[in-house]
C-alpha cells in the first residue's frame, strides 16, 4: 500500500531533519521524505497537521516472559503494550523458560511474534548453555538463527574466565556481548541501594560497587580480547563515568540505562514500596544526576525500558520477599520526552536515545527515517496527554510506580512496516 | 470485610508514609510499626501510660479489664522467648483472649503467602496482631493491608524496627535516669544486623538525649549510620567514656561465616564490656541488654549479674510498657 503523510512535524534524529515535511510510504519502506515523487500516487493521504513523526522506538532490554511465565505476560500483550508506547522494536532478553541458547527458541519467539500485533521482536541469545554460566552456547548457530546480540541475562558467569573466553569468541563472529555490571558476590542478598535508605529500613543493600567492581572487569576484559560489548542497565554516577572513560579511549563499548533510573531514587522505596524494587537497584539523587548528564553527553547512547511485568501477587509481600522489576513499555516514551519537557536536552536528541541511539549499537536499519528504511515511525499529537493509569494500561504486568503520572503529548498512531500497529481510541482507524 | 483491600489498584498506589500507615488523621496510635517518625508527645504519653501499668503488676491482682472479649493474635515467623511471652501475658493481664502461632507450626511453612495467612486469621474476627518475621517491611506490608480496625503491632521485623523493645529500654532508662537531654548513651556492638539499635536510636533522638553513640568494627556498621544520628566509635573505651547509659548488642555467631568479624574471641578481646572497661563510664552508669545475653562474647557475667545491670528489669517493664501500647492502639488507655 502507498500512503502520503501530510503536514506533520517530522523529527528523524539520526539526520537532524525536523520540519514540517511529506513522508511517502510505498509497501513496507519510506519511499521519500521531504518531496513527493512525481509518479507518486497514494492509496491513502494523511492529514497530520499538528502532529510529529518521528522513528519507532527501539528498546534494547524487555521481558516478555514468553516461553515460560505467560502467568506474567505474553509476547501478544507485551507487543501491543510495546505499541501503544511507541516501541516498533523489542529487544528480548534471552532467560526465557526454556532459555533462548539454540536456535529453536529463537524461532519459536519470532513465530510468537509474527502472530502477533506487528511490533518487531529482535531476540538476545544465551551466552553460555541453559544460562548456566559455564558452558558456551552455540553462538555461531544463534547468529545464523538471527540473534542481535548474545547475553547472560541477569545470570552470573562462573568464572571472569568463562567471561574472558566468551568474549573471545563472540569477537570472532563480530557478535555483539550484552553485559550486566553486577558482582553477585557484593551484591550478596542485597534488595536496594546501600545507603542511608538501606539503614533506615534495615534491608539488606547492593552497595555502588557492585556495579562499579564488575564494570572494571568488563572493561579490562573488552580492551583484552576487542569484543564488542553493550553494557545493559547502568544504575550509578561513577559506572556511566567508567564507561565514558572507555569509550574516550577508544574501546568498542557502549551502554544503557532504564528510564526508570533517570526519574527515581531510593528515596522512592523508603516506605518498603515494592513497586520500586529493582535490579540493579535506584540510587542516590547523585546517581540519578550523574546518568542523566551521561545521557545529554551520549555516553549512554541508549534509553531502555528494562520492562519486567509481573503478576499482582509477584508485588505482595515484604519488600525483600517481591520480585524485582518494572513493567514499563508504555512509561519509555513519555518518560523519555519529559527529559527534553525538563531542559535536560533537546526533543530530537531525547528520541535519539531511543531511535538511532539503540539501532546503532544494534546496527540495525530501523531507528531512522530516510529513503528506503522501513517505515516504522511514531505519529504523535503534542497538545493530547499520556495519563498513566490502570485504567488504559495494556501490560499484563501492573506493576509500575508511575500509575497517577501524566505526561504532556500522546502516541495516535504506531506504524510497523508501513502498517498501522496500534491506533489510539478516538483517533480514525487506518 | 473489605474485600476491595487484595485488588490489583489497591497495591499499585504509591504506599503511605509509616506514620500515614501508623497515626490515626487525629494523631493517635492505630498501629505500632516503627518509633521512627513518633512525636516525643506521643513517645512521652507511652512511657506515662507504662508507667500506671508498671505500678499495677506490683500488685497482688494483676488484670484489668481493658481489653475483655478481644483476641490478640502472636503471629511470630521467628523465635522468641522474651519478646513473644511478655506480650502474651501483657494481653492477658489486659484480659485479651490470645492466640499464639509459630511458623514451624503453622501453614506458613507450607507456602501460605503473608497475606493469606493475615486474611484467613482476620475471618475468625481477632482484634489485633502481634507480628514477629524476619523480613524488614513485614509489619508494615501486614498494616497496609489489614482490615480497617485491625491493629497491628510490630514484634521485630528483619532489620528494620523492634519498637516495643526500644520503648521498654527508654522507660528503663527513664526510671532510673530521669530527664535524656542530659544523658550519654552507648550502644555497642552489631549495629548492622540489629533492628533494636535501629529503634533504640530513633527513640533516643525523639526523646532529645545529650548524645547517642554507636560502637563497632566498620564491618558491623550499617551505611552512612550517622545519618541516624549518632557519633560513632569504633574503639570500645573511647566509646564508653563518660555514658550514663551502655546498651550491649546480641552477636549472633553466623557473624563469623560471612567474615564480618575473625572470632568471638576477638570480639570480646576489643568490644566485650567487663568490669575493667566499665570503669570509663560514669559511676552510676546502666548497663543493659534486649537479651538474651552471650555471656563471655559480648557481655562478661560480672558485669551482666553486677550492681549497674537493669537486664532483669528491662523484662520486669517490657510487660508494662506492652500493655501500654495494646492498650493505646484499642482506644482505651492506661490503668
Amino acid at each position: 500500500m502507498s500512503v502520503l503523510i501530510e503536514n506533520a512535524r517530522v523529527i528523524d534524529p539520526a539526520s537532524g531533519f525536523d520540519a514540517v515535511a511529506p513522508v511517502c510510504i510505498q509497501g513496507s519502506e519510506i519511499l521519500a521524505l521531504n518531496a513527493i515523487p512525481e509518479n507518486f500516487e497514494p492509496r491513502r493521504r494523511i492529514d497530520a497537521a499538528g502532529c510529529w513523526l518521528f522513528p519507532g522506538l527501539i528498546d534494547l532490554a524487555a521481558h516478555l516472559r514468553e516461553p515460560g511465565e505467560e502467568q506474567k505476560a505474553t509476547i501478544a500483550s507485551e507487543t501491543l503494550a510495546a505499541a501503544r508506547g511507541g516501541v516498533t522494536t523489542v529487544v528480548v532478553t534471552p532467560d526465557t523458560d526454556p532459555p533462548v541458547d539454540s536456535p529453536a527458541e529463537v524461532e519459536l519467539i519470532l513465530r510468537r511474534a509474527e502472530q502477533a500485533c506487528g511490533v518487531r521482536v529482535l531476540t538476545m541469545g544465551a551466552l553460555t548453555r541453559a544460562l548456566n554460566g559455564e558452558q558456551l552456547a552455540e553462538l555461531a548457530a544463534l547468529k545464523r538463527a538471527g540473534v542481535v546480540g548474545v547475553s547472560n541475562a541477569q545470570r552470573p558467569l562462573s568464572s571472569t574466565l568463562v567471561l574472558r573466553r566468551a568474549l573471545e569468541y563472540a569477537a570472532t563472529f563480530d557478535l555483539l556481548v550484552a553485559v550486566s555490571a553486577h558482582d553477585r558476590d557484593l551484591a550478596g542478598s542485597g534488595c536496594m541501594h546501600e545507603g542511608a535508605v538501606s539503614t533506615r529500613l534495615g534491608l539488606p543493600g547492593i552497595p555502588e560497587a557492585a556495579e562499579t567492581a564488575a564494570l572494571g572487569t568488563i572493561l579490562a576484559l573488552v580492551e583484552l580480547t576487542g569484543a564488542r560489548v553493550h553494557v545493559n542497565r547502568l544504575s550509578t554516577r561513577r559506572g556511566a563515568e567508567m564507561v565514558a572513560e572507555a569509550r574516550a579511549g577508544g574501546l568498542p563499548v557502549s551502554a544503557d540505562v532504564a528510564a526508570h533510573q533517570l526519574f527515581l531514587t531510593e528515596v522512592d522505596a523508603a516506605d518498603f514500596n515494592p513497586l520500586c524494587h529493582v535490579i540493579p537497584p535506584l540510587r542516590t539523587q547523585r546517581d540519578r544526576d550523574g546518568l542523566r548528564d551521561a545521557v545529554a553527553r551520549g555516553d549512554i547512547a541508549a534509553i531502555c525500558s528494562d520492562h519486567q511485568p509481573h503478576e499482582s501477587d509477584a508485588k505482595l509481600g515484604p519488600f525483600a520477599q517481591t520480585l524485582p522489576g518494572i513493567s514499563a513499555l508504555e512509561t519509555l516514551l513519555p518518560l523519555t520526552l519529559r527529559l527534553a519537557e525538563e531542559g535536560l536536552m533537546s526533543i530530537p536528541e531525547a528520541l535519539r536515545r531511543v531511535t538511532a541511539g539503540p539501532a546503532d549499537i544494534l546496527g540495525l536499519a530501523t531507528g531512522r527515517l530516510r529513503p528506503g528504511s522501513p517505515a516504522d515511525f511514531v505519529l504523535f499529537d503534542p497538545d493530547g496527554l499520556t495519563d498513566i493509569r490502570s485504567g488504559n494500561w495494556l501490560s499484563a504486568g501492573a506493576n509500575t510506580p508511575f500509575f497517577g503520572w501524566t505526561f504532556s503529548g500522546r502516541v495516535t498512531e504506531t506504524w510497523v512496516a508501513g502498517r498501522p500497529a496500534w491506533t489510539a481510541p478516538g483517533e480514525d482507524a487506518a | 470485610m473489605n474485600p476491595g483491600a487484595t485488588a490489583a489498584g489497591d497495591i499499585l498506589q504509591p504506599g503511605p508514609l509509616p506514620n500515614r500507615l501508623q497515626l490515626t488523621p487525629e494523631g493517635r496510635l492505630r498501629h505500632l510499626l516503627t518509633v521512627e517518625g513518633l512525636s516525643r508527645e506521643l513517645v512521652t504519653e507511652i512511657l506515662d501510660t507504662a508507667e500506671s501499668f508498671a505500678n499495677m503488676n506490683e500488685k497482688a491482682v494483676k488484670k484489668v479489664p481493658l481489653l475483655r472479649g478481644k483476641t490478640v493474635v502472636n503471629l511470630f515467623f521467628e523465635a522468641s522467648t522474651r519478646t513473644r511471652t511478655t506480650f502474651e501475658l501483657a494481653a492477658k493481664r489486659l484480659s485479651a483472649d490470645v492466640l499464639n502461632i509459630n511458623v514451624s507450626t503453622s501453614s506458613a511453612v507450607k507456602g501460605e503467602s503473608l497475606l493469606d495467612t493475615l486474611r484467613n486469621l482476620e475471618a475468625m474476627n481477632v482484634d489485633m496482631f502481634v507480628v514477629r518475621h524476619q523480613e524488614s517491611g513485614a509489619a508494615h506490608f501486614m498494616a497496609r493491608h489489614a482490615e480497617p480496625g485491625i491493629n497491628i503491632l510490630n514484634a521485630g521485623d528483619g532489620r528494620h524496627a523492634h519498637p516495643t523493645q526500644a520503648l521498654l529500654d527508654m522507660f528503663t532508662i527513664r526510671r532510673f535516669k530521669g530527664d535524656f537531654t542530659r544523658l550519654k548513651v552507648a550502644i555497642v556492638g552489631d549495629i548492622l544486623h540489629s533492628r533494636v539499635a535501629r529503634s533504640q536510636i530513633h527513640a533516643l533522638n525523639i526523646l532529645q538525649t545529650g548524645e547517642v553513640r554507636v560502637v563497632a568494627p566498620h564491618s558491623l556498621l550499617p551505611a552512612q549510620v550517622q545519618d541516624l544520628g549518632v557519633q560513632v566509635f569504633h574503639d570500645l573505651e573511647q566509646g564508653l567514656r563518660d555514658v550514663d547509659v551502655v546498651i550491649m548488642l546480641r552477636l549472633q555467631r553466623e557473624r563469623m561465616e560471612h567474615a564480618h568479624l575473625p572470632s568471638e574471641h576477638e570480639y570480646f578481646q576489643l568490644f566485650g564490656l567487663t568490669r575493667r572497661r566499665l570503669h570509663v563510664a560514669q559511676p552510676d552508669c546502666l548497663v543493659m541488654h534486649p537479651g538474651p545475653a552471650n555471656r563471655g562474647v559480648e557481655i562478661d557475667s560480672a558485669v551482666a549479674d553486677g550492681a549497674q545491670s537493669v537486664i532483669l528489669q528491662q523484662v520486669t517493664f517490657g510487660i508494662a510498657v506492652r500493655m501500654a501500647v495494646m492498650s493505646m492502639v484499642m482506644g482505651v488507655g492506661g490503668a
